[in-house]
C-alpha cells in the first residue's frame, strides 16, 4: 500500500453498539465516495471495507468501541470525515434495533 | 427516481413478506423500491405465480430486481415468474440464495449505494449472521 491514507477515528455510543439500523447507514455513507473507505474496531484489528454491507454488519463493534476510519482516493478527506460525524451524531438515531 | 436495482420478498406469509419489506424500508430508506409478496390467491399461506409476476412488475427497474424468497415453493414459483416475464426482462431478475429478512436488508443496502445486480445478489448470499 503506497497510497496514502487519511485517518481518523469516532467512539461508539449507541448503548447496543454498531447494530443494524447504523451499519446500515455506515455502509450508505461509505458508498457516496469514491475513495476506498476502510473501518476497523481498534488498532490492530484487521481492517474491512466500509462500503461492504455485510462486512460492517459483522463487525459487531460494542457500545464505547473508537472506530477508527481510514480513506484512500481523492474523496478521502471527506469520507473520513463524514463517516466520523456520522458516528459523534450516534446515527442521528437513539432508538434500539 | 434513480436507478436502483429493486426487491422483491416472496414468503409463504403475507405477514413475514410485508414486515421484511417494513424492515428494509425503516433500515435502508425509501431510495430502494420494495415489493412484498405471499399467501396463495385462497388468501391461506403459500405462493402464487400471478402474484409474484405482480409484484415484480410494480417495482421493476431497468437495473434489475432481485427476488429473496423462504421456502421451497416460493422458489419454484418465483422461478416460474421469471420465466414467465421472459425474454430480456428475465435476464434482469435474479433470485438470491440468501435468509429472506436479512438477506433483504443486506440486498437493498448494497443497491442504495447504485450498484448492479450480481453485486446486490452476491451482497445478499454472502451474509450470514
Amino acid at each position: 500500500m503506497s497510497e496514502a491514507w487519511q485517518t481518523g477515528s469516532a467512539v461508539i455510543r449507541d448503548a447496543t453498539g454498531l447494530h443494524a439500523r447504523p451499519a446500515v447507514k455506515l455502509t450508505k455513507l461509505a458508498k457516496r465516495f469514491e475513495a476506498r473507505v476502510e473501518i476497523r474496531r481498534e488498532a490492530g484489528e484487521t481492517w474491512i471495507n466500509a462500503k461492504s454491507p455485510s462486512a460492517v454488519m459483522k463487525l459487531k463493534a460494542p457500545h464505547l468501541a473508537r472506530l477508527e476510519i481510514r480513506a484512500s482516493g481523492d474523496d478521502a478527506p471527506a469520507a473520513v470525515a463524514a463517516l466520523r460525524d456520522l458516528i459523534d451524531r450516534d446515527f442521528d438515531d437513539s432508538t434500539e434495533g | 427516481m434513480t436507478d436502483t436495482v429493486s426487491i422483491v420478498i416472496v414468503s409463504h406469509s403475507p405477514e413475514v413478506a410485508s414486515g421484511a419489506a417494513d424492515m428494509v424500508r425503516q433500515m435502508v430508506g425509501e431510495e430502494v423500491r420494495v415489493a412484498a409478496c405471499g399467501g396463495n390467491p385462497e388468501g391461506g399461506l403459500g405462493t402464487d405465480v400471478g402474484k409474484i409476476m405482480e409484484a415484480i412488475e410494480s417495482v421493476w427497474s431497468e437495473k434489475g430486481v432481485a427476488i429473496l424468497v423462504d421456502l421451497g415453493g416460493a422458489e419454484t414459483n418465483s422461478e416460474m415468474a421469471i420465466e414467465m416475464i421472459g425474454g430480456a426482462r428475465a435476464e434482469k431478475i435474479a433470485l438470491c440464495n440468501a435468509p429472506i429478512v436479512e438477506g433483504a436488508v443486506m440486498a437493498a443496502t448494497e443497491a442504495a449505494g447504485g450498484s448492479d445486480l450480481q453485486t446486490v445478489k452476491a451482497t445478499a448470499e454472502d451474509f450470514q449472521s
